[in-house]
């Protein structure tokens, strides 16, 4: 059996060590086209701050762990996938049969557009490549200026404000992190960020970037607003690397349309992580959901069923954890409610203290959090084990900070007499 | 045979003994915020359940980690951070769906049970044995485990 | 170490919070807790003044101990001059408060002055602030709680708190921590809610370490902790009877007071024992007891979970009390039930659940509430003054109507939170107030066990068990047997527990441990902890000049001799029948020999020889 797998990021790495312990004698192979071994881009910020050097970002020992796991990693673009003979050309011509194919090829950041955005002071963080322009540019007192306030932006704030820039946030939204947050846990983290001394304009959007004196570059705002920038930075959304699949008839949307055995329109080709449009647990609808815990949980589902050994799964829960210069948030599921849905929220502004929880009848749907480290997974817990909070659900309507005794209460024996 | 802790929250007397071992092995001091196991109070019930890690096989902190500083111990089992590779980027913490993986602001990195290294210190601390580390494959731990893991969806992928 | 050396300073005058090295020669001296704060206690303010004015202050402090691993090391004490007596008050409470305390990194805080609005305490590690409490007033202690929790979304806050009662003035208003561990007596939350103090809330994440040979503690504490375990009082009796194991044994040995102390021996008693809480009741088949629990880091667990039964009258329409919580004490049990003549263990778990609901000390409760009923069957007090409520003897919708009287403070309520010093004044009976120092009585008669007429006499804070429970030696056998009838050798036999207790209390320890422990199990585990001499010799020095320093600040409050008394019913009124028939107390002998003892004059004065010897 030949399994290849087309990227070398989390679904990919995943998928690789998942169908090895499936699948002993297998011929498994992980083709990539970045120039550094398989890495992970929520290392990045960890990078930018210097808590770890390059190789802190790699997602395994390079060296030993993928040929002891006896897989192959190729470091190559792959050019062009050809279903019908079951083959891939890569970039020196050659070309590789498989059995099995997983497109675990993620997505890449995309620009709005702004005038201006090509010139060589504007950067998109995303690679590890970016991640080293930016350190370059992003000098102590020199002025930088982000532009979206969305996961990636935020995730890099700390590390921008640790190497001492004079940060501004330009965000089109009305909130930071407007498609993980609503508008209270939005606003705690714009107010906090203006604590540490962060520019935060919300609603508002840049118009362009001019070249200016020196090495600096000017920024208009669409509030009217002008700032100068050594830096500017652009986080405003990733899309699906797709482009690969033209011409193979495989179905598309904003992602490789995939199945509840994360299987596409063609039985032989899987999709994982950010270039999969796979089932959301909470809708049950078709979404390309972009995040680490997705992109692993995909890249296992996958290998399971190119195997032969899977189940449909139930589809993956959106949730994200951020780390906004200090001030940790995440959210869960439908976070924002459903029709006819109860909630129960406590907020206090003044401690940076905030959760949320969305319920649909008994059971916890959504949840949202800001302040809080502790046990925060059990939202996932509640949400996806979909228990019947019975008398729980009370408890946390009046009080949803305990999360964990409900999930105890209701999964544990508690030794009553 | 593995051991695995056993828990048995009916004779909990919520003394916290099993908090202080824990943060006492893992900080050197008697600190219970930063145990990594955690005595529940259900006052109007009358309870005390005493939670930690399970070592579940599912490991979803394991597979969910970005930077692979998440291993299992070959001669406990345990699921085990490595201060060295995590970047404390709390993906695992919002992944393990029994919220028994935390991050520690004071240190930046993540923080779970790691069975001592096969000498639990909350089950050695425990003066009503509600917490003992025996030979089962089969301990109430592991049924309260299996109870609570097998409404989650995404772990039934793995049962081929 | 084990000292975090920080004092937290809040002036509420001024609304200031100031951290101040802990004065470590003091420490050396005073260990902690309640030696230590009673010595800043002594050295700050005036013992003549007002304990209700600005001018008394209020010290909540732990103990070197306190929030490490040593059995039962979760203690903190509430120190200030009491309302009630006018002497000393030190009030021990255990659950979890005095640890995280700790854990913050705070030894004790001192409160000064007066608030010209509520207020509460937020401590969050070296964080502290004062917040407004306008919309905390009026709450019980257990609206407080939660509205606390939920205001700082944490679920591991620690919150200690006054109930309405404090905020009425009653004389004998607890300090409720963990919705139901107190420091109850001597309304030490009396003089909270005098400062407009509502509540203080702390989160401690620092830990506590430092400690001076960490592995000799360990090994020490692992010692102990097995010593509690062998022990069939620590390792079996009060797991899983509580102190309320008691009720039947003291009764059996004609010891057991009831109808504010008119009679010795208690026909009901079985109904309230610790027997008949385990007893499955007919409505749904659950006992009284729901679990045992334990306080802070105590491998005894002698606490009791309890539940009222749903049916009961008292809690019929009450769904708020239908859950589980603090249950039955035995001197609760006894101040509730015996003393006042009711055998209905419902009733009195209602009861007990209000004392921790609104913060009241049960015993002082139960027993003016005995006083009141012996002055209605006389007829000095009439329904005229309980609004119609037939108070005698026994009556349990009675008790439980003046109960709730007395927390709406309406009705008779107010006369019943005057105390039964000042109430029995006030009806012109004040020799049947069963008090020392206005301060009333726990659960064992001075007539039956000799020992605990001259504890009563001499507790530095007014009658109390906790000063030197000789009951331990004359009835329990602990460490050694004493005939409780005897009052020979109990002079020196109270000297020696006054002491111990002193010390075991000032390290953070809970009393609890000298069923089984001496002081050769517990001098290693201070030693290991903390920097100075703490030898078995040292500790026992402590002690006695902790003890000497409680009663210099009572004699410069005014105490004398004169008041180390108990009522004339005790000293006169021998016991009817059973067991102990034809005792009074024979304190006029046993008093003497012990001021001989202790090293001061005829008349209880603490002689210069004394202050001396004692580095006083």
């Amino acid at each position: 059996m030949k399994h290849l797998i087309i990227g070398a990021g989390p679904a990919g790495v995943i998928a690789a060590e998942t169908l090895r312990k499936s699948d002993p004698d297998a011929e498994i192979a992980i083709i990539g086209d970045e120039p550094e071994p398989p890495y992970s881009r929520m290392a990045i910020p960890y990078y930018l701050i210097e808590n770890v050097d390059e190789s802190g970002t790699y997602l395994r020992d390079p060296k030993a762990h993928f040929k002891a796991q006896n897989i192959e990693v190729v470091q190559q673009r792959v050019d062009k996938v050809d279903t019908g003979k079951k083959n891939v050309t890569l970039a020196d011509g050659k070309t590789r049969d498989f059995d099995k194919l997983l497109i675990a090829t993620g997505s890449h950041p995309i620009s709005p557009p702004i005038p201006g955005l090509d010139l060589p002071q504007v950067h998109s963080c995303w690679t590890l490549e970016d991640a080293r322009n930016i350190a370059r540019l992003a000098q102590s007192g020199s002025n930088v200026v982000l532009i979206g306030a969305g996961f990636i932006g935020c995730i890099i704030l700390e590390a921008l404000v640790k190497r001492g820039v004079n940060l501004t946030v330009i965000e089109t939204g009305n909130r930071m992190v407007p498609r993980m947050l609503d508008d209270k846990a939005g606003g705690l983290l714009e107010s906090w960020c203006k604590q540490q001394g962060i520019g935060v304009h919300t609603s508002c959007s840049v118009e362009s970037v001019t070249a200016a004196d020196g090495d600096q570059v000017e920024v208009a705002l669409s509030d009217g607003g002008n700032l100068s920038a050594a830096l500017v930075i652009t986080a405003t959304g990733v899309k699906a690397n797709l482009d690969l699949l033209d011409g193979t008839g495989i179905d598309t949307d904003f992602g490789v349309l995939v199945n509840k055995r994360m299987q596409s329109s063609d039985e032989n080709v899987y999709a994982a992580g950010d270039v999969a449009q796979g089932v959301d647990f909470s809708t049950g609808n078709q979404e390309v959901q972009a995040i680490q815990p997705t992109a692993t949980d995909h890249g296992r589902i996958a290998a399971l069923n190119m195997a032969g050994k899977g189940d449909e799964h139930q589809g993956t829960l959106n949730m994200n954890v951020l780390d906004t210069v200090g001030l940790v948030s995440c959210s869960f599921g439908l976070w924002m409610g459903v029709d006819g849905g109860d909630s129960a929220e406590l907020y206090n502004a003044d401690e940076y203290q905030y959760i949320n929880l969305q319920f649909d009848g008994e059971t916890l749907v959504g949840a949202s959090s800001v302040g809080k480290t502790q046990h925060i997974g059990v939202l996932r817990g509640l949400i996806e084990s979909r228990i019947e909070l019975g008398d729980w659900k009370q408890k946390l309507m009046a009080d949803p900070t305990l999360i964990m005794d409900a999930y105890i209460a209701c999964t544990q024996e508690l030794g009553y007499a | 045979m593995q051991k695995s802790l056993h828990i048995d929250p009916g004779k909990c007397t919520g003394c916290l003994q099993c908090e202080m071992a824990c943060s006492y092995e893992h900080t050197g001091t008697f600190n219970p915020s930063r145990s990594f196991i955690k005595v529940f109070t259900f006052h109007d019930e009358g309870r005390f359940a005493p939670y930690t890690c399970t070592q579940c096989d599912e490991a979803w902190c394991m597979r969910a980690c970005p930077v692979d500083a998440i291993s299992i111990d070959a001669s406990t089992g345990a699921k085990v951070v490595s201060d060295d590779k995590c970047v404390g980027c709390k993906v695992c913490t919002i992944a393990c769906p029994f919220g028994t993986i935390n991050y520690a602001q004071t240190t930046g990195k993540v923080v779970k049970c790691d069975l001592c290294g096969g000498d639990p210190q909350c089950a050695a601390a425990c003066p009503t044995d509600a917490i003992t580390y025996i030979d089962a494959d089969w301990t109430g731990y592991d049924r309260m485990m299996a109870s609570a893991a097998k409404s989650l969806p995404s772990a039934e992928t793995t049962a081929g | 170490m084990s000292w975090t050396r920080k004092i937290l300073r809040v002036n509420l005058s001024k609304g200031s919070c100031t951290s101040e090295p802990l004065n470590m020669e003091w420490a050396k001296q005073y260990l902690g807790q309640r030696g230590l704060a009673s010595k800043y206690l002594s050295e700050e303010i005036d013992p003549k003044c007002d304990a209700l004015g600005p001018d008394n202050k209020l010290i909540m402090a732990t103990g070197p101990l306190t929030g490490t691993m040593a059995s039962t090391a979760g203690r903190y004490s509430v120190i200030c001059k009491s309302p009630l007596t006018g002497a000393i008050a030190c009030s021990n409470s255990g659950g979890f408060l005095g640890a995280e305390l700790k854990f913050a990194g705070w030894d004790m805080i001192i409160f000064e002055g007066k608030s010209e609005k509520p207020v509460y305490l937020l401590v969050q590690d070296d964080k502290v602030e004062l917040r407004d409490a306008s919309h905390l007033w009026g709450k019980t202690v257990w609206e407080t709680d939660d509205i606390l929790h939920q205001t700082h979304q944490d679920p591991q806050l620690r919150v200690a708190c006054v109930g309405r009662t404090a905020e009425n003035g009653c004389l004998y208003a607890a300090i409720v921590n963990d919705k139901h561990r107190a420091a109850g007596r001597s309304g030490v939350g009396t003089v909270m809610a005098s400062k407009n103090l509502k509540a203080v809330a702390v989160r401690g994440t620092q830990g506590v370490g430092n400690l001076e040979d960490a592995k000799t503690f360990m090994a020490a504490v692992d010692a102990g902790k097995g010593v509690l375990a062998e022990n069939a009082v620590t390792g079996q009796g009060l797991p899983a009877y509580g102190t309320q194991v008691l009720m039947n044994v003291i009764n059996g040995v004609g010891a057991l007071p009831a109808r504010n102390m008119r009679d010795v021996g208690f026909e009901g008693a079985e109904n309230i024992s610790a027997e008949a809480m385990a007893e499955p009741r007919a409505s749904d088949g659950k006992p009284n007891l729901t679990t045992n629990a334990g306080c802070f880091s105590c491998t005894i667990a002698c606490g009791r979970i309890s539940t009222v039964d749903k049916t009961h009258f008292s809690v019929k329409d009450k769904p708020q009390y239908h859950g589980a919580s603090g249950g039955l004490e035995y001197e609760a049990a006894w101040a509730l039930g015996a003393d006042t003549g009711i055998d209905d263990l419902d009733a009195l778990t209602y009861v007990n659940f209000l004392c921790n609901e609104d913060g009241f000390d049960p015993i002082t409760y139960g027993a003016t509430v005995a006083a009141a009923m012996e002055m209605f069957e006389e007829g000095v007090i009439t329904t005229k003054e309980t609004g119609g409520i037939e108070l005698k003897f026994g009556n349990t919708e009675a008790f439980v109507a003046v109960t709730e009287a007395l927390v709406a403070n309406e009705g008779f309520g107010p006369d019943l939170a005057l105390g039964s010093k000042r109430l029995c004044e006030k009806y012109g009976r004040p020799e049947l107030s069963m008090t020392v120092k206005g301060q009333e009585f726990p659960a064992y008669d001075p007539r039956g066990i000799q020992g605990m007429g001259l504890t009563y006499a001499t507790s530095n804070r007014g009658a109390c068990h906790l000063r030197s429970y000789t009951v331990s030696s004359e009835v329990l056998g602990l460490p050694i047997k004493t005939e409780m009838g005897d009052a020979e050798g109990k002079p020196e036999l109270v000297k020696a527990f006054q002491d111990v207790t002193a010390l075991v209390d000032s390290a953070g320890l809970c009393i609890f441990t000298t069923f089984a422990w001496g002081m050769d199990n517990i001098a290693p585990q201070i030693d290991a902890a903390c920097e100075g001499d703490w030898s078995v010799e040292g500790c026992m020095e402590a002690g006695e000049r902790i003890w000497n320093m409680e009663r210099m600040f009572n004699t410069a409050a005014g105490f004398t001799g004169k008041d180390d008394n108990l009522p004339p019913r005790l000293m006169k009124e021998a016991i009817k029948s059973g067991p102990t028939e034809g005792q009074v107390s024979r304190l006029d002998e046993m008093l003497p020999q012990y001021y001989q003892i202790r090293g001061w004059t005829e008349d209880g004065t603490v002689t210069k020889e004394t202050q001396q010897r004692l580095s006083l």
